[in-house]
């Protein structure tokens, strides 16, 4: 029942009461993530055995905290250099798409912009084996006929980013093209009646309407790239991404350093969140 | 290609060759992408699909891969399951995400509004894999919940209650809350208020109302949650394989065996095909099923 209508009491009450639980059921996990992550035990389990910040900055053997381990910072690091490369490229080439199905004419654009969306329903997997076969026929052709070993085709990180990339720029792309669309061209016409040559249209009229989007699309890009999980498993070589190396200690039970790393998760995406929610309401504001 | 590129504005002469040369540059990292990485690997991975390997570095094409799978019961029983467990995550998803999106949509207004929303999202902005430990640290024998189950005396002592299928479900239920929850909200909301009013007024009760206006008008917002719900639930490895342990036997997972530690890359591409065609199958039979386009489906979630 809408809130013009009378509703009993009863269901009013009920209405507080599951989203109270189905708020708690969403917040539950994190909670408890959260929380051992300060539980002063070598494994995140109750007990509560006290407080301590062992996890992120402990040092001494089997109490390895955050700061302190190599490997998951490590890890951490390629993560982010995973999703930055990811990123960039999605924020370009989605770009170009945009523009491509929004300002070009060309036949079969019908076919190819409904192309551009089948990524988005390829489960993860079958995109990660799909471009590992693929990459490694292609190295083993290169390898036959010109005696090149084209290491970037073995699993590694730039198949990482190539497999994420293959359906997060379909992600950029509609973000982009929903724009663009909205764009008023009598703008770009009048700058070229104004004598504007091309680039400097581009750069100042095109380019700064886009920004939002672009933007959009490039947090987007980095937090999904951050997350993946599928498709990275099925191309990861030597050296793992965060998400793959947590996969790999939970599998063992490790220790609450994992909790920690979590957090630590938690806190970046909540920061990134907050700046991106608040950016439209500053513009809107002025 | 002989109808040339028009970009509108194009200034002055010499446009159409600048036209064509822009298009070309448009459309190459297009192409690049959508042939190098999407259409050429699944060819590829057909043909891998549909060969045997006879001896050392000699293939045959056969169908024996696809034979394998409907002879082997383990194979088939897992893709079975795997589906059917995906269709009931995706409806206990839409009974739980229901009563929310009617909530946020129609009976809270203004701050309270956007503030259910935001806490909506929040837990989706943090990794599967950082939600799938909340869970682990929960539900395993030494965990949060068997503890408390001990201390209200309901069991006597911890029971595991990790690596059920029930526990599956739960996680995959939770991990696909946010993909059910968005689209409806915007089904709902553009659901307008006197069209209640009216079914109200003319003598209709919360579940005719219901049946009658509601669930006909938001059909749409809910087949679009259905289907994401549904093929990232099928192609989920993450949330099975920890939660439900060696009892999982999930599809993604033979997947991930025969092409990563068994190395078996013609069984395994085999076995993608049959995952990708169930997941197609079904994209396709919801859509037909409520004649809508997929590009609106995709845009609108």
């Amino acid at each position: 029942m809408i809130a013009s209508l009378p509703r009993p009491a009863w269901l009013r009450a009920g209405t507080v009461a599951y989203a109270l639980v189905f708020f708690a059921f969403l917040f539950l996990p994190l909670g408890v993530v959260a929380v051992f992550a300060f539980n002063d035990a070598p494994y995140p389990a109750p007990p509560w055995r006290g407080f301590t910040l062992d996890w992120f900055f402990g040092g001494k053997p089997g109490r390895t905290g955050l700061f302190a381990d190599g490997p998951l910072l490590a890890s951490l690091w390629t993560s982010v250099v995973v999703a930055a490369w990811v990123t960039a490229l999605a924020v370009l080439v989605g770009t170009t798409n945009a523009f491509l199905i929004e300002r070009a004419r060309f036949p079969g654009k019908q076919a190819l912009s409904f192309l551009m969306l089948a990524p988005l329903v390829i489960p993860g997997v079958i995109l990660g084996i799909s471009i590992l076969a693929f990459a490694s026929r292609l190295a083993q052709l290169a390898d036959s006929w010109w005696g090149l070993e084209l290491d970037f085709l073995r699993p590694g990180l730039p198949l990482v980013v190539i497999g994420q990339f293959s359906y997060i720029v379909s992600i950029a792309t509609l973000i982009i093209t929903a724009r663009l669309k909205r764009f008023d061209i009598t703008l770009e016409e009048a700058a070229y009646n104004l004598g504007a040559s091309r680039a400097a249209v581009f750069s100042t009229i095109t380019l700064p309407y886009l920004k939002p989007a672009l933007v959009g699309a490039g947090a987007i890009s980095f937090l999904m790239s951050f997350e993946n999980f599928n498709t990275t498993l099925m191309l990861v070589g030597s050296d793992a991404p965060l998400t793959v190396m947590m996969y790999g200690r939970m599998r063992e039970g490790a220790t609450p350093v994992l909790n920690a790393v979590s957090l630590f998760l938690m806190l970046a995406s909540a920061a990134l969140a907050l700046t991106l929610l608040r950016k439209p309401a500053d513009g809107a504001g002025r | 290609m002989q109808a040339a590129a028009v970009l509108p504005s194009a200034p002055g002469s010499g446009g159409r060759a600048q036209a064509r040369l822009v298009l070309f540059l448009l459309l190459a990292p297009a192409l690049v992408w959508l042939l190098g990485l999407i259409v050429l690997p699944h060819i590829d991975l057909a043909v891998l699909s549909l060969r045997v390997r006879v001896a050392p570095r000699e293939y045959a094409p056969s169908l024996a891969q696809y034979r394998t799978f409907v002879e082997e019961p383990l194979y088939w029983h897992t893709f079975v399951r795997t589906a059917l467990m995906s269709i009931l995550a995706t409806g206990i998803t839409l009974l739980l995400a229901f009563p929310i999106a009617w909530t946020i949509a129609k009976l809270v207004r203004g701050r309270a509004k956007s503030l259910l929303l935001v806490m909506c999202l929040i837990p989706f902005w943090v990794s599967e894999t950082v939600r799938t430990l909340g869970w682990m640290i929960l539900l395993r024998e030494s965990g949060v919940l068997p503890a408390v189950l001990v201390q209200l005396g309901i069991t006597d002592a911890p029971v595991e209650l990790l690596y059920r299928d029930a526990t599956i479900l739960v996680g995959l239920v939770y991990t696909s809350m946010l993909f059910m929850v968005v689209p409806l909200i915007s089904a709902l909301e553009s659901l307008d208020d006197s069209l209640v009013e009216a079914a109200y007024d003319l003598g209709g009760n919360g579940p005719s109302i219901l049946w009658q206006i509601v669930i006909p008008h938001a059909a749409p917002g809910i087949l679009a949650g259905c289907i994401v719900v549904f093929m990232l639930t099928l192609g989920n490895y993450l949330t099975p394989t920890l939660l439900g342990g060696k009892n999982s036997l999930w599809f993604t997972e033979q997947i991930y065996t025969q092409f990563i530690t068994r190395f078996n890359w013609e069984q395994g591409a085999a076995f993608g095909f049959l995952l990708l065609g169930l997941s197609t199958a079904i994209v396709w039979l919801g859509l037909k099923l409520t004649g809508q386009k997929f590009g609106e489906v995709m845009r609108r979630s």
